[in-house]
């Protein structure tokens, strides 16, 4: 069978199995729409917090990503798991304890403020904007490529999917949906990365196999061979990185902070029945990314080998375009590998190199779609590639559109415009603004602004210098009130908003020495999270602290006992 | 109030804390220590094929910080009961 038949086939069985699963859990009440009941066993909610976390870009774009940037593609690694560690260590037992349904609610009520209530609301509203547009952008190049449909009807089939799904499971049926995502998906990303791993080193393990001697009968270790072959070709060594140490360890930073404030992910671990199981589930969740996120660098550095073989020959001396394995032309057709005219015409061969030599070029993702082409891997494992992108791209789209449909029928309609709304109303409305957000979602997949890559930057860095000070200083800083937490959060976004603007798009060819202590806008979160505590302590220092029932509700999280289901009042 | 004393409250608050703190301290040598400010010094030592100091950024790091995770959740589920505070 050929690969679009078959990747046909693989992608509607999913399809198939989620709208099946959406079918058996229905929710009834809002309850069961924003937190599904809360009755989600934690390792259940650990592996849907890890499909909702693992988003197309994880799946597609984080192995190419690390297989050009090498050892300062690390920050990914680090930053996106170490959040994991503050989520479970530092928010999520209290914030479940705490018992509601959404982060503005949390804010809104320990600072005793709308306005904090609104601030937060806004940040979570432009940082899951941000995020839904990437994905859809996502589902559309796997359709482009595999099922050979133009990106706007991929885009169309993906938002009518997770659509439907939400829609009529809302918290619960996403859950139990991304459970299968999070299989599908895992099981795509391993199967080829063993295969290509025991192809190049004889090992099995994706993990122990990228450490190992290549199979070629040289005895030189594949790392070495990759660092000795960057030089060459006129790259960094690869286990060597080229930024600003600080500016590494800021990026990491700030990933990890952001991480542990994103209000999509914060709100899983409402959904699970007791404080123990909160903790719980980020353990497992942690445990579910690291068989992704541990397999990623191998199958960087494996592909990256591969990729440099295939394009310019063992011997490095190029390859004729006519000889050319036909993976060469069919991503070719994409526009994600581009050759020069002279290339293709045979006048000389393909080069792919970081010098005047250079004719070829290859974008980072396809680092992980193609890999199994370049391995000559069955037709199967293809489809099955196929499938897994889709699963990450739609899981995590449904976690935010969950996220954008509560803030506006929870935290603005029920908790600021309209508190007296039954709560038949409230799921109305809440289906209403997933259906808005679908639709909004779907025209930034199809017209995706230019910048897509850029606004990444944004969700992180808004995360990181707005809610993850303001829920850590909600917790663990009991006299904090809310003139500190506002001047706060304020200070956080607006430094962190100015800093990537001017950087990204009013003066984008800056570079590190204009930088802020050479700091690159993505990593800017940290400062912007920084700031953010200093002033809120200032102002803190010159206002009333925070009155006594509010920390009396501080004192009442900070241990389990009592935990009930998650409410909206 | 669901302790026995105010006594109780605090207390098992500050074993909370320092169980936190030293957790988030291993967090931070882990990554920001071993794999980025420290890199250059490990990545002397030879560790299987990987440089010491690239293995913790793109692998070490990772283990470690699920072992934490761990240790935290079963420290805290003890400390809980200790002071009776967990949830039947």
């Amino acid at each position: 069978m050929d690969i679009q038949t078959l990747t046909f086939i693989v992608v509607g069985l999913t399809f198939a199995l989620y709208i099946g699963i959406a079918i058996w859990a229905r929710a009834g009440s809002t309850n069961d729409f924003y937190v599904a009941g809360g009755g989600v066993p934690p390792v259940a909610n650990g592996m849907a917090t890890a499909a909702d976390w693992m988003s197309a870009a994880s799946f597609i774009s984080m192995a190419g990503l690390i297989s050009f940037m090498g050892y300062d593609g690390s920050v990914y690694l680090m930053g996106w798991t170490g959040g994991y560690v503050l989520l479970a260590l530092c928010l999520a037992p209290y914030l479940r304890k705490f018992g509601k349904f959404t982060v503005p609610d949390f804010i809104g009520d320990r600072y005793y403020s709308q306005t904090a209530r609104t601030v937060a609301v806004f940040c979570a509203i432009v940082v899951s904007f941000t995020y839904i547009a990437g994905q859809m952008r996502g589902v559309g190049v796997v359709f482009s490529r595999f099922l050979e449909v133009d990106i706007t009807a991929g885009v169309l089939i993906g938002m009518a999917m997770v659509y439907f799904y939400t829609l009529l499971g809302g918290m619960k049926g996403i859950t139990y949906t991304q459970v299968a995502q999070y299989c599908i998906l895992a099981f795509a990303y391993t199967v080829p990365a063993v295969f290509i791993t025991f192809q190049m080193t004889g090992h099995i393990l994706p993990q122990t196999g990228f450490g190992a001697t290549l199979a070629d009968g040289s005895g030189a270790y594949l790392l070495e061979r990759l660092d000795g072959l960057s030089r060459e070709l006129g790259f960094a060594a690869y286990t060597e990185g080229s930024r600003a140490t600080l500016d590494v360890f800021a990026i990491t930073l700030a990933l990890m902070v952001g991480t542990a404030g994103l209000p999509h992910v914060i709100i899983r671990f409402f959904t699970v029945p007791k404080v123990s199981d909160a903790r719980r589930s980020g353990g497992w969740a942690l445990v579910f990314i690291a068989v992704v996120y541990t397999t990623a660098p191998a199958i960087a550095s494996i592909t990256k080998v591969n990729v440099l073989d295939t394009i310019n020959g063992p011997d490095q001396q190029g390859v004729m375009y006519e000889n050319a394995p036909t993976w060469i032309s069919n991503w070719e057709q994409t526009g994600l590998i581009q050759i020069s005219e002279e290339a293709r015409a045979g006048e000389e061969p393909m080069f792919f190199s970081n010098d005047d030599r250079a004719n070829t070029n290859v974008d980072a993702d396809i680092i992980v779609l193609a890999s199994p082409e370049i391995a000559n891997l069955p037709n199967w494992v293809v489809a099955l590639v196929a499938a897994g992108g889709v699963a990450a791209a739609l899981s995590t789209s449904a976690g935010l559109l969950l996220v954008i449909s509560s803030s506006v029928s929870h935290d603005l309609l029920k908790r600021t415009f309209k508190p007296d709304i039954t709560d038949k109303q409230e799921l109305l409305a809440a289906r209403i603004a997933a259906g808005f957000a679908v639709l909004i979602g779907a025209y930034f997949g199809i017209n995706p602004p230019g910048f897509v890559a850029q606004v990444v930057a944004f969700a992180f860095g808004l995360a990181a210098s707005s809610f993850f000070p303001a829920i850590i200083m909600g917790i663990f800083h009991k006299r904090m009130n809310s003139t500190g937490a506002i001047a706060g959060m304020v200070t956080g976004i607006v430094f962190t908003l100015a800093y990537i603007i001017y950087f990204k798009f009013m003066n984008p060819t800056a570079g590190p020495d204009e930088w802020f202590m050479q700091i690159s806008p993505e990593g800017i979160g940290t400062v912007g999270m920084l700031l953010n505590f200093i002033v809120a302590n200032i102002v803190l220092k010159f206002t009333k602290e925070s009155p006594a029932e509010i920390q009396e509700l501080v004192e009442s999280i900070r241990y389990p006992k009592g935990s009930g289901a998650a409410t909206g009042h | 109030m669901a302790f026995e004393s105010a006594d109780h409250a605090k207390a098992y608050w500050k074993e909370n804390l320092s169980l936190m703190v030293k957790l988030l301290f291993v967090w931070a040598l882990v990554s920001f220590g071993f794999g980025i400010f420290l890199v250059d010094v490990l990545n002397q030592v030879q560790f299987f094929g990987f440089k010491l100091g690239f293995w913790f950024a793109q692998q070490g790091a990772i283990y470690t910080f699920i072992v934490l995770i761990f240790i935290y959740i079963r420290q805290m589920n003890k400390l809980d009961k200790k002071y009776q505070v967990d949830e039947e």
